[in-house]
């Protein structure tokens, strides 16, 4: 086998400018190699900037600095030889399945028998013989990304790049199309000799992928990588298979190393009111209290089991156990949850006893919320407008996560009573709606 | 794959539908190449051969007056596929052409006719060409801007993923345009297509018999046909010609529109359960006619075909928000700036020159009267629809027979009534300064009725079970359920209805009936009435006037309502 690698991306950096003129990193120092035969899988949580870098080597967006090397020249615009698979399968909802698999080959303007041979040979191996005059509609949600897959392999390119393919799938229809893609790969039926994945599901990278590598956030970069040698099929009873999910899910909980910049250190910084917050409803932050307060966990649960115990992905649990590390309800380490002496309290508290203990702690832990709380006392009117904090935070951060991180506050708020928002009016108060 | 069948070659040698398919071409064929035989026909024909009252010509007359509208309609489409593409596209353009077409849209029809019409006569000097370009352009005006605005906000709304997936199976622009970006655009652009061939109707008489000054023009047409009617108060051929209009939008429905509006219902990205798809027997028969299916599989190989003609350049990655060149956007604006500052004080200039001030606040004064007249039509409007509309829209059953009536009255030009009514005014001595008011809303009350009906019947069967639980009821229901669920709709319909009823006031608020003329106060009389005389400067004044009235009622009334209506109240 040739030792070059089809792929290269060397030192890639991508920032977006903000309207401030400041610019918005998403990327840094991002160097991955693809070599032939190997699914290399991208994995990380949505904001690591995992689906910019896929865009960066799709040759749909352009790094700020650095490289993108296709088979030894640089890539500037979609090249040839690189086809995409995409979450929401972006089928052309007027051309009929065979029309949406030729129209790759027709922009390459292919004499019009070759163009028909090929989509019916691409047809016949994702298995959607008999489908060919259907209109996307008239598919499920399965049919309708093998049509996805067959329109990417009709080009015959040398990399697939897939973009979360089955997360927008349920359960088993996913496992279906992972199971037949493998088979494929395995039997080497497809022109492919490289390919591309990203996912924020752990189990599927580690099932499907020889190389992972590890995003981490803010800015996007790589934690770690991870070599899968595994044979194929893979088991995901396998010992060996359970250790390298549990080993992913400790680096993706691991605190950075020291003190430096970006990571979750400056997700939830110090005591600042200008970090972003997540969005996560109340009813997930005491649910997830719920359940690792309960047997078989009594207090500290192991992350994989839990999120397979109530069958979230990590996109979903993760800042939902973060969002309790912040409030000081749990401790989030080594891929394990451990809830404290209040966290342990509040599950077992009944309904006003936790809204007590929740106001404590989020007047105490989130600067925010304490700070909106100060200003609304010392008013005579009790009342401040929306726009007053908006500015505050958005000295430190973008329009929408202001807004978006106030939402969370009010959200907050509203359940431990803290104070009042009425949307109507844009107005934060002490008052109870009358 | 397929069954061996005996007779097969009977069977496909034709089918029903062929049969069918075959007698509507041919037909068409036959239409076409009567109508343009007198296209360039010297115009002095127009005179000699004066036209008639008598019902055997109006089938002509209803030819030559579809083939106008479907010209004004083609090219409006071509308007709308280059103008709205240019001002999605290109940033720079955006910012001048989009206010632009806002305020075209607020211009009234006339407006166009009174100052073109000589412009377009002088094109083909003496031949009947040249009226009939002032008479399509006069069409034209009346359906494109809604069409390019739809287009230019579908190019602003293509899904991310779907433009990305266009980009990396490296389609070329060309390729681009005709099968991603026209395609996700259609469904709206048919609707608004829809809705410009009735404002085309509404003015059928105002293009057809132009009469501008000293310039009287009257193109065989039914339009013209109405006007002579009129001039020589002749009911019966008012009656000959409401019933021909029937027939013809009868018509334009079932073979254009209707088979449009099913053939569309592809290119829908997302489908709302529940919707059921609309269906045209027109359509089925091109589907089913093997004729027609060679067309047109021989178009879709055409398109293709240019696809592969045109040059594909590969284009270098555009996901740079667009790195502004300052010194081209400073040259670029200063231009606008500049073309703004001339064009601004050239009309105050020959404004100046000649009304005065008193002229300009009289019609401000009139613009007032008009305004107050179509805002307390469309409340009286709403209180009758309203209620109505949401008894309808409950029932299944009865909204599927009233909605397609409604629709279809939208599309009638309701002033074909109005003779009837200055007829009465004239009888019974009344006050037209009231009486002539409801002609404003006659013809556009209707897009209350159909949104209304149409927001009641997507009210979740969940909510009205909810209610019916609790036993919400009465004023109770009408203020908590009703009203609330149908207001997005409503307001859309409002709108819509509020500008169609200051476009009908010039032709309203100014109504003949042989040598009686009947005006009630306003700012469409005024117009009505300079256009008569032939006087620019009062219609540049009086179109301006309404045309600044109609964007800022916009911009401060039914914009904000639309979008509070939006953001409250409409069930996702």
């Amino acid at each position: 086998m040739n030792n070059s690698p089809i792929l290269q991306c060397s030192d890639i950096r991508k920032a977006f400018p903000k309207p401030d003129g400041a610019e918005l990193l998403v990327l840094e120092g991002m160097n991955l190699e693809l070599q032939e035969g190997q699914i290399v899988g991208l994995l990380g949580r949505s904001g690591s900037g995992k689906s910019t870098l896929l865009r960066l080597i799709a040759g749909l967006a352009e790094p700020t600095s650095g490289r993108v090397t296709y088979l030894g020249s640089p890539i500037a615009g979609p090249a040839p030889g690189i086809a995409m698979v995409f979450q929401s399968f972006a089928l052309f909802p007027w051309l009929t399945v065979f029309e949406n698999v030729a129209l790759g080959l027709e922009a390459q303007r292919m004499p019009r028998a070759e163009i028909r041979k090929r989509s019916l040979q691409a047809i016949d191996l994702i298995g959607l013989d008999g489908f060919e005059s259907a209109y996307p509609r008239e598919l499920s949600g399965g049919m309708r990304q093998r049509v996805g897959f067959a329109r990417a392999l009709v080009v015959q390119p040398n990399i697939l790049l897939m973009d979360e393919p089955f997360s927008a799938l349920d359960v088993l229809t996913a496992e279906t199309l992972r199971t037949d893609f493998l088979d494929l790969w395995g039997e080497g039926r497809m022109p492919i000799k490289g390919v591309i994945l990203v996912t924020h599901n752990i189990e599927e990278a580690v099932l499907m992928c020889d190389r992972i590598l590890v995003f981490g956030s803010n800015p996007g970069r790589i934690l770690s990588e991870i070599k899968v040698s595994l044979p194929q099929p893979r088991n995901r009873l396998d010992p060996t298979f359970r250790e390298l999910v549990e080993r992913i899910y400790v680096e993706m909980t691991a605190r950075p190393a020291g003190t430096t910049a970006g990571g979750r250190q400056e997700r939830f910084p110090g005591l600042g009111i200008g970090s972003v917050l997540p969005q996560v409803s109340t009813n997930l932050l005491a649910g997830l209290m719920e359940a690792v307060a309960a047997p078989p966990f009594n207090g500290t649960a192991d992350l994989p089991k839990i999120a397979s115990d109530l069958q979230m992905e990590i996109d979903e649990l993760f800042p939902v156990a973060e969002t309790l590390q912040m409030l000081r309800f749990a401790e989030v380490e080594g891929g394990d949850i451990k809830l404290a002496e209040d966290g342990m309290a509040f599950a077992h508290a009944a309904v006003d006893e936790r809204k007590r203990i929740f106001l404590r702690h989020l007047l105490t832990y989130v600067p925010l919320a304490a700070h909106v709380r100060r200003v609304l006392d010392e008013r005579a009117s009790h009342s401040a407008r929306k726009s007053r904090f908006i500015d505050e935070l958005e000295d430190f951060m973008s329009e929408e996560a202001a807004d978006q991180t106030l939402r969370a506050v009010v959200r907050w708020a509203r359940y431990a009573e803290a104070f009042a928002y009425d949307d109507e009016n844009a107005m934060f108060s002490l008052e109870n709606p009358t | 794959m397929k069954r061996f069948e005996p007779y097969v070659f009977l069977r496909e040698l034709a089918t029903r539908w062929d049969v069918l398919a075959f007698i509507v071409v041919i037909g068409l064929i036959a239409f076409l190449g009567e109508t343009s035989r007198g296209l360039f026909a010297p115009l002095s024909q127009l005179s000699s051969t004066p036209l008639s009252l008598d019902p055997v010509h109006l089938p002509e007359y209803a030819a030559r007056t579809t083939f106008r509208m479907l010209a004004g309609l083609v090219l409006s489409l071509v308007f709308t596929l280059t103008y709205a593409t240019w001002a999605a596209k290109s940033e720079r353009a955006g910012k001048l052409l989009v206010p632009i077409l806002d305020i075209l849209q607020s211009v009234p029809i006339l407006g166009f006719i009174s100052i073109t019409v000589v412009f377009f006569l002088s094109l083909a000097p003496g031949r009947v060409l040249g009226a009939e370009f002032a008479s399509i352009f006069a069409i034209f005006t009346s359906q494109a801007w809604n069409m390019a605005f739809s287009f230019y906000q579908s190019l602003r709304t293509i899904p991310n993923e779907l433009v990305e997936a266009a980009e990396s199976f490296r389609l070329s622009p060309w390729m681009r345009f005709w099968q991603l970006e026209v395609p996700f655009g259609m469904p709206a652009l048919i609707w608004n297509m829809m809705m410009s061939m009735s404002g085309g109707w509404f003015f059928v008489v105002a293009s057809e018999s132009i009469s501008v000054g000293h310039t009287t023009v009257a193109l065989p047409g039914v339009g013209s046909y109405i006007a002579l009617a009129i001039a020589q108060r002749n009911l019966a051929a008012i009656g000959w010609a409401i019933f021909t209009m029937l027939i013809v939008i009868l018509l334009y429905d079932q073979l254009l529109f209707r088979p449009l509006v099913a053939w569309v219902d592809r290119f829908r990205v997302e489908q709302e359960p529940g919707v059921r798809a609309p269906n045209s027997w027109a359509l089925t028969m091109m589907r089913r006619s093997r004729l027609i299916n060679a067309a047109t599989v021989a178009f879709h190989a055409a398109v293709l075909w240019t696809s592969r003609a045109v040059k594909r350049t590969d284009a270098p990655i555009d996901d740079k928000p667009a790195r502004p060149k300052r010194s081209l956007d400073l040259l670029w604006a200063s231009l606008v700036v500049a073309a703004v500052v001339l064009g601004l004080w050239h009309i105050v200039a020959v404004l100046i020159a000649n009304t005065s001030l008193r002229e300009a606040l009289q019609v401000c004064g009139l613009a007032f009267l008009t305004m107050l007249r179509v805002f307390i039509l469309i409340a009286l409007a709403s209180l009758i629809w309203v209620p109505i509309g949401v008894w309808v829209g409950m029932r299944p059953r009865a909204a599927q027979i009233v909605q397609p009536i409604a629709q279809f009255l939208a599309a009638f030009p309701a002033n074909l009534l109005f003779p009837i009514a200055v007829y009465g005014i004239v009888a019974w001595r009344l006050n037209p300064d009231i009486y002539l008011s409801p002609l404003m809303i006659l013809g556009t009350q209707w897009y209350i009725l159909f949104n209304v009906i149409a927001g009641a019947s997507s009210i979740p069967a969940e909510m009205r079970y909810v209610a019916a639980n609790f036993r919400v009821s009465g004023w109770l229901w009408w203020r908590k359920v009703a009203l609330p669920a149908v207001l997005p709709f409503y307001v859309t319909g409002a709108i819509t209805a509020s500008g169609g009823s200051w476009n009908a006031a010039i032709v309203a608020e100014w109504a003949t009936w042989g040598d009686t003329q009947v005006q009630a106060r306003g700012l469409g009389a005024y117009i009505a009435e300079a256009t008569t005389a032939g006087d620019f400067h009062r219609i540049v004044l009086g179109i301006g006037t309404m045309s600044l009235f109609v964007v800022v009622i916009n911009r401060l009334f039914w914009r904000p309502l639309y979008y509070y209506a939006e953001r409250k109240y409409r069930l996702t």
